[in-house]
């Protein structure tokens, strides 16, 4: 099965500064590929180099077009769902509103996506009124997260969902995330730094460090490398 | 097991050195020729120029106190003209009626406007954003009306003339040149102060409770105590500079203290680098210089070029003059950095 | 009591025409977050629009709908000339050049048109209605007003753009992850906000007379009844106009003489924003630390 995202050579900038220095990466049709690292090895700079929202150089492809000189409206539309950093929530308005909006790019009322989401999250459901600044966190990653699945997306990015989030909350999280995966037939890209949750859940993975990717294999493989399980799971 | 440490100084002493000299002695120098440069520089000019130079320095200190309240504390004013005018009134009342001394009325002045300042900074606290800069826009109105409305005090619509003040006979310098040396004092002492309090611990208050009012609050910084000393310590200012106004001017009349006055202060902040001291200079030229300079390159439409004006410069350098210039200096040093290293190596 | 209704009903009148252009004033904050101290100087350049076309001999609707046209129009290049290039810069930056705005267009207006009153047509006959209470065109400008308020209120709230409009003025970044093209709702936003602000240039000309500062007064006004009303709310832009005009109207007949009226207007409505900061439907944000 073809890829359906091919990062090859990439670089990225921040104004003159080169943060990410050549990497490939790939996520498989329908599998997940998750992006580990510590703090500043360029796992979020990847994302946004993928949604256009930094300056990069090198191939982009995803479901065989180019992203390059795409801005990044343009690339939603396409099909790219990113929940950035801090979940990005419209805080002001409310759940529905927030759902609503993943709607945007598509055709159609967007009724049947949101009950949909409410199956997968019946906590928003209740509080589909409610303003989504008063959610708490892991509420507001779930409406993230659902507001990303609204735009019918065929790859979901998710920028840390275990963010800031008790750990309880993390494994509902990415159960869900399991069942969306099958359920919805997307594929999906996730950055963490819970390491060891997400290669459970991931198929894929690569290590990151400042800039380079530096390993990279399948989840099972990686699990099972020692100086892995030393510097990053702590085992 | 040892390892070479590379210690990398603060970048406020990243260049020790340049030519021979120490940084600070630098300062120092450039202060001083400034200083010379200041006191030279009436004697060179007309009249008329010496006086708009005073005015300058006048607006300097308005925007000044501007620059404290919304700069480094982050509530917004459009109603500073209203003080400006507050402390002009003060200052030609006491000096029409009650024949006080032109000098005397300074501390009168930046009493009244202090007051006023928290008594109006209590009630604000309650404001933030638009809804502050609307019962700022009130205050700026009202004072036009009010100053119109007690007219047995104010003078009315034709407010109150005034008799400038002579220079000391000893001195040997005319009134024009004396007035530029006295606004100039105020100018200096205005700074200093400023200076003080904002890179103090004041100063650090105000800035916690601009960027995170929260945070701020948390680490046990009293809200309403600092914002109001900032209301008080801003007007007070403003004031002062309204009083050196009236004295210099000679006259005040109701007509000079409208909204347009508290929105060129804002202007006048924002293009010097609101929160900046030296930008309050710049922002004080700004509003002295640049209506007359637009009136001579086009007499049709002069506010149309101010306003071109205006926006270039929010273009080229949104933060301000100084705003944006500041930080291009800190970069010129750290791309002296390998000079000087060499240079005090030898 | 009749006075009393008549002094009611005439506010009323000149409040909607604060009404209208406070709903301009909220329009532009809600797509891009501004307030816009330029607001009632296009207002009133497109009222000299509709002018000069009546002058010319368009009859007055067709002047209208072009004036409207064009200020639409001339609201999308504004936004995409001059404020987006300091969209990103703090705000102070953007409400000077919102000032400078204000001074270019007042200054050029009297270039162009001179500083000497004109007279403008009225759509509404001034008929006295109701036994001399309210007059059919004070009547049409409030209609127009809750007209404008009507279409609005559906646009914000019922339309996926009017959605992605408020979505895309809150958080830029988040609302292109959402395939919004942002750029273009700036744009819409401000020309239809300098539609809005042409249609309350039109219905106070007739009043006030033609002239640059027409709209100076008018703005301080719509800008305390859109705080008052809560910047936010298009309904409370209405209703906090109607608000001022009355107030304004009833404390300078009964209360204050006119030197002190806008000063004892405003004080009352201050008085309400103390009791309600937000204003009478705004909403405050609320924010989890």
């Amino acid at each position: 099965m073809a890829p359906i995202l091919e990062l090859r050579r990439v670089k990225a900038f921040y104004g003159q500064s080169e943060v990410l220095h050549g990497i490939d990466m790939a996520v498989e049709d329908g599998g997940i590929a998750v992006l580990l690292g510590a703090n500043g090895a360029g796992k979020t700079t990847t994302l946004r180099a993928i949604c256009g929202m930094v300056r990069s150089e090198g191939d982009i492809v995803f479901g065989g077009q180019s992203l390059k000189r795409r801005t990044t409206e343009q690339i939603a539309s396409l099909g790219v769902a990113h929940v950035p950093e801090g979940r990005g929530t419209f805080m002001s308005l409310t759940v529905e509103e927030n759902l609503r909006l993943g709607h945007y790019p598509r055709r159609g009322r967007p009724h049947d996506g949101m009950q949909r989401m409410y199956g997968y999250f019946p906590i928003l459901a209740q509080r589909r009124a409610q303003q989504a600044g008063s959610l708490s966190g892991g509420e507001q990653q779930m409406l993230a997260i659902a507001r990303a699945l609204m735009m019918g997306p065929r790859l979901l990015v998710l920028d840390e969902p275990s963010f800031g989030l008790a750990p309880r909350i993390v494994e509902d999280i990415f159960t869900i995330i399991d069942r969306i995966r099958r359920e919805e037939r997307v594929s999906v890209l996730l950055v963490e730094q819970n390491a060891s949750l997400a290669l459970e859940l991931a198929d894929f993975a690569y290590l990151l460090e400042t800039g380079y990717v530096v390993t990279s294999g399948s989840t099972k493989a990686l699990a099972d490398d020692p100086q892995i399980r030393r510097s990053y799971l702590g085992y | 097991m040892a390892q070479d440490l590379t210690i990398t100084s603060p970048d406020r002493f990243a260049v020790d050195r340049y030519a021979g000299l120490r940084i600070d002695a630098w300062r120092w120098l450039g202060a001083l020729a400034l200083m010379a440069l200041a006191s030279l520089l009436p004697f060179a000019l007309s009249n008329y120029h010496v006086f708009e130079l005073t005015m300058v320095m006048i607006y300097a200190i308005a925007v000044l106190g501007l620059n404290i309240l919304t700069g480094y504390n982050g509530q917004i004013s459009l109603g500073h003209g209203g003080f400006f005018a507050v402390g002009a009134y003060t200052a030609a009342i006491l000096m029409h009626r009650y024949g006080v001394p032109y000098w005397a009325t300074l501390p009168p002045a930046a009493f009244v406007c202090f007051v006023l300042g928290i008594l109006f900074g209590l009630p604000a606290l309650r404001f933030e954003g638009h809804y502050l800069a609307l019962v700022t826009i009130a205050m700026a109105l009202a004072t036009p009306q009010f100053l119109k409305y007690f007219d047995t005090w104010t003078g009315g619509q034709q407010g109150i003339n005034l008799v400038k003040p002579s220079p000391p006979a000893w001195l040997g310098i005319d009134r024009d040149r004396w007035l530029y040396f006295v606004a100039l004092v105020c100018l200096l002492l205005a700074i200093r102060v400023a200076a003080n309090m904002l890179h103090g611990r004041t100063g650090r208050a105000f800035v916690a409770i601009r960027d995170h009012p929260i945070a701020a609050a948390a680490m046990g910084i009293n809200l309403a105590r600092y914002k109001t000393i900032a209301f008080g310590t801003s007007t007070m200012f403003t004031g002062v500079a309204g009083a050196l106004s009236a004295i210099i001017i000679g006259f005040v009349a109701p007509e000079s203290f409208t909204l347009v006055l508290s929105i060129s202060f804002l202007v006048g902040s924002a293009v010097g680098g609101i929160a900046t001291i030296s930008g309050a200079i710049v922002g004080g030229a700004f509003i002295e210089f640049v209506p007359n300079l637009a009136n001579d390159i086009s007499d049709a439409a002069p506010w149309a070029i101010y306003g071109v004006a205006m926006l270039l410069l929010m273009y080229a350098m949104p933060l301000g003059v100084v705003g944006t210039i500041g930080p291009w200096l800190g970069r010129l040093r750290r791309y002296l950095q390998p000079a000087a290293d060499a240079a005090s190596r030898r | 009591m009749h006075e009393l209704l008549e002094q009611i009903s005439s506010g009323l009148a000149v409040g909607a025409v604060y009404a209208s252009l406070a709903l301009a004033l909220v329009m532009i904050y809600r797509s891009t977050d501004l307030i816009n101290f330029a607001q009632g100087e296009m207002a009133m350049f497109s009222t000299y629009i509709a002018w000069t076309l009546v002058n010319a001999g368009v009859p007055f609707w067709a002047a209208f709908v072009i004036t409207l046209a064009t200020s639409f129009a001339g609201g999308l290049v504004i936004e995409r000339v001059i404020i987006r290039p300091v969209e990103t810069a703090p705000v102070l930056a953007a409400v000077v050049v919102t000032i400078g705005l204000n001074l270019i267009f007042n200054s050029v207006a009297g270039w162009i048109f001179t500083y000497t009153l004109q007279e403008f047509p009225s759509p509404f006959p001034d008929r006295p209605l109701l036994g001399a209470l309210i007059t059919t065109r004070d009547l049409g400008v409030i209609g127009v007003t809750l007209l404008m308020l009507v279409l609005l209120f559906a646009f914000f709230r019922f339309t996926s753009a009017g959605l992605a409009m408020r979505a895309a003025a809150q958080n830029p970044q988040s609302a292109r992850l959402c395939g919004i093209p942002v750029g273009r709702m700036l744009m819409f936003g401000w020309g239809l906000a300098a539609a809005i602000g042409a249609v309350a240039g039109i219905m106070v000309a007739p009043v006030l007379f033609l002239d640059p500062n027409m709209m100076g007064g008018v703005l301080i006004y719509a800008f305390t009844g859109a705080l008052l009303g809560g910047i936010t709310s298009p309904v409370g832009a209405v209703v906090g106009g109607l608000i001022v005009g009355v107030t304004e109207n009833l404390v300078g007949t009964y209360l204050i003489p006119s030197q002190l009226k806008l000063t004892v207007a405003l004080g009352l409505i201050i008085v309400v924003l103390l009791l309600r900061p937000n204003g009478l439907f705004g909403t405050a944000v609320i924010q989890r630390v």
